[in-house]
């Protein structure tokens, strides 16, 4: 037993969980580049399936990036919780006396660290082949940036929900993507009002705040549906 | 310090004292339920003055209107119960919540279907991603993704809780997804689309109207209890009132 002076406290117990998480993710690489490629795909299957005309393109590229990062992120959403929920390391976290609320929010940031970042990161090039407008890119990198943190936290309370089934999968999906709605909406306005040159910052602004609501109010959901999966 | 509840709240929460009550309110209901859903039908489709522009189609707002309401009003409930559920751990809210989804899933289809048969005679086209059309069909999304949550856990205690989540998650985004719905259409609307005001209505048609909110309303209720209660009987299968009034009905048959 520790003594309390022992007990890491709420910060180290987050940051240790931040560190883990990320060496667990870096040892599995592989599993980072699946949905980027998986973006690359779908975005190449768009030009075969309604023809390479550019303005065509050029019109729905906006959107069209959004959908697929968004298609992206949600791939890896369902895996967030589930090995540390198979191997019992996640009632362990949920039982220490750190609070549940930053751990979770730790391995969600994680989440988007090793999915929405290098989807945000990619998307240019996805825009790029889509023959999108140069005014597009800015805005397309910035509300990625925040989207996708919005959508790994909304996409988490999705995994939470479903991590005491065996295939959680469609379910997620099913569950996760009418939440999605918002975060899309503003993000791709802001690269479409990007892409014909007219000012964007108030959609970033509605995004920007979305991502903080969410990353305020989805921990307590996902904590909540954790504990709830744990009780068997 | 402890809230004082009446009795009768509690009361509620007991899966056999809701059995009775509701059994005990249902014949009533029911028939305040048709009384107010047949009165409304024949004033709206029979009496009501013919609208200037649309000419009859406009009546289907009778059925389309109340239905639309109930389908959002249906999410709360189910809300509402799941957050009970979740506070108080009642039985019943957990059943309440269950039925509520079914029913609720089922208005938004009807006020979907309505409105595509509406929106053939009016706009020209069977669907408009409107702001309106888009809203329920994503709030449709929202309770199919409960009810299939729900079916897909074994154990129906557990099931609740999780959908309850669900819920509440759901009541925090309705707003925030009919807003942006609503932002991102203004953005897009056409302007050849025009949509019939509510309050611009003459009396003569909103008063049936009304008639048949609070119709669907009670239909809605009457649906619930009727459905709650059938689920009670089946969670208390293995209770001794519950077999007490299995016998007492297999005796009245004989």
């Amino acid at each position: 037993m520790l003594g309390p002076e022992q007990v890491p406290g709420s910060l180290e117990a987050t940051a240790g969980t931040l560190r883990r998480d990320l060496l667990l993710a870096y040892r599995r690489r592989g599993d980072i580049i699946n949905p980027l490629v998986f973006a690359l795909i779908v975005v190449t299957l768009f030009p075969l399936g309604i023809g390479p005309g550019e303005r065509l393109l050029a019109e729905i590229a906006p959107g069209l990036v959004w959908v697929v990062a968004l298609l992206a992120c949600l791939l890896s959403t369902d895996s967030i919780f589930r090995d540390d929920y198979l191997d019992g390391s996640l009632q362990q976290m949920l039982l220490s006396p750190q609070p549940g609320y930053f751990l979770v929010q730790a391995k969600v940031v994680v989440h988007w660290l090793v999915s929405g970042l290098p989807v945000t990161l990619m998307a240019p090039l996805l825009g790029l082949m889509l023959s999108m407008p140069g005014g597009g890119y800015l805005p397309l990198l910035v509300s990625l940036l925040f989207g996708t943190i919005s959508l790994s936290m909304i996409g988490a309370i999705g995994a939470g929900l479903t991590v005491g089934l065996k295939r959680g999968g469609v379910l997620v999906a099913l569950i996760v993507l009418p939440l999605y709605i918002p975060v899309m909406i503003f993000g791709s306005g802001a690269v479409v009002a990007g892409c014909e040159g007219r000012p964007y910052s108030g959609q970033l602004a509605v995004l920007v705040a979305l991502t903080v609501l969410a990353s305020v109010l989805a921990p307590l959901a996902i904590t909540g549906a954790l504990r709830i999966n744990m009780d068997d | 310090m402890a809230i004082k509840w009446p009795l009768f709240f509690h009361k509620l929460g007991s899966p056999r004292w809701f059995y009775r009550i509701g059994g005990m309110w249902l014949p009533w209901m029911a028939a305040l339920t048709s009384l107010l859903l047949l009165v409304g039908a024949v004033w709206g489709l029979a009496f009501a003055p013919e609208d200037f522009k649309q000419g009859n189609s406009y009546r289907i707002i009778y059925v389309h209107v109340p239905a639309a309401f109930i389908a959002l009003a249906g999410y709360y409930v189910m809300a509402l119960a799941g957050a009970v559920s979740l506070i108080w751990k009642m039985k019943v809210a957990d059943i309440v919540l269950k039925c509520a989804a079914p029913i609720g899933a089922a208005m938004t289809v009807l006020a979907l279907f309505s409105g595509a048969v509406w929106g053939k005679p009016t706009w020209g086209t069977w669907w408009v991603w409107d702001a309106r059309n888009t809203s329920m069909l994503v709030l449709l999304f929202l309770y199919l993704g409960i009810y299939a949550l729900y079916n897909s856990f074994e154990r129906e205690e557990q099931a609740a809780k999780v959908c309850a989540v669900l819920a509440l998650v759901g009541t925090v985004n309705i707003p925030i997804i009919y807003k942006s719905v609503d932002w991102w259409f203004t953005l897009h609307q056409p302007a050849t689309l025009k949509i019939t005001q509510a309050s611009s209505m003459h009396a003569s048609m909103w008063q049936p109207l009304l008639v048949m909110i609070a119709g669907f309303y009670l239909l809605y209720a009457t649906l619930l209890i009727q459905r709650v209660r059938v689920e009670v009987l089946y969670r208390e299968r293995r209770t001794r009132w519950v077999r007490d009034i299995v016998l007492q009905a297999g005796s009245v048959r004989k």
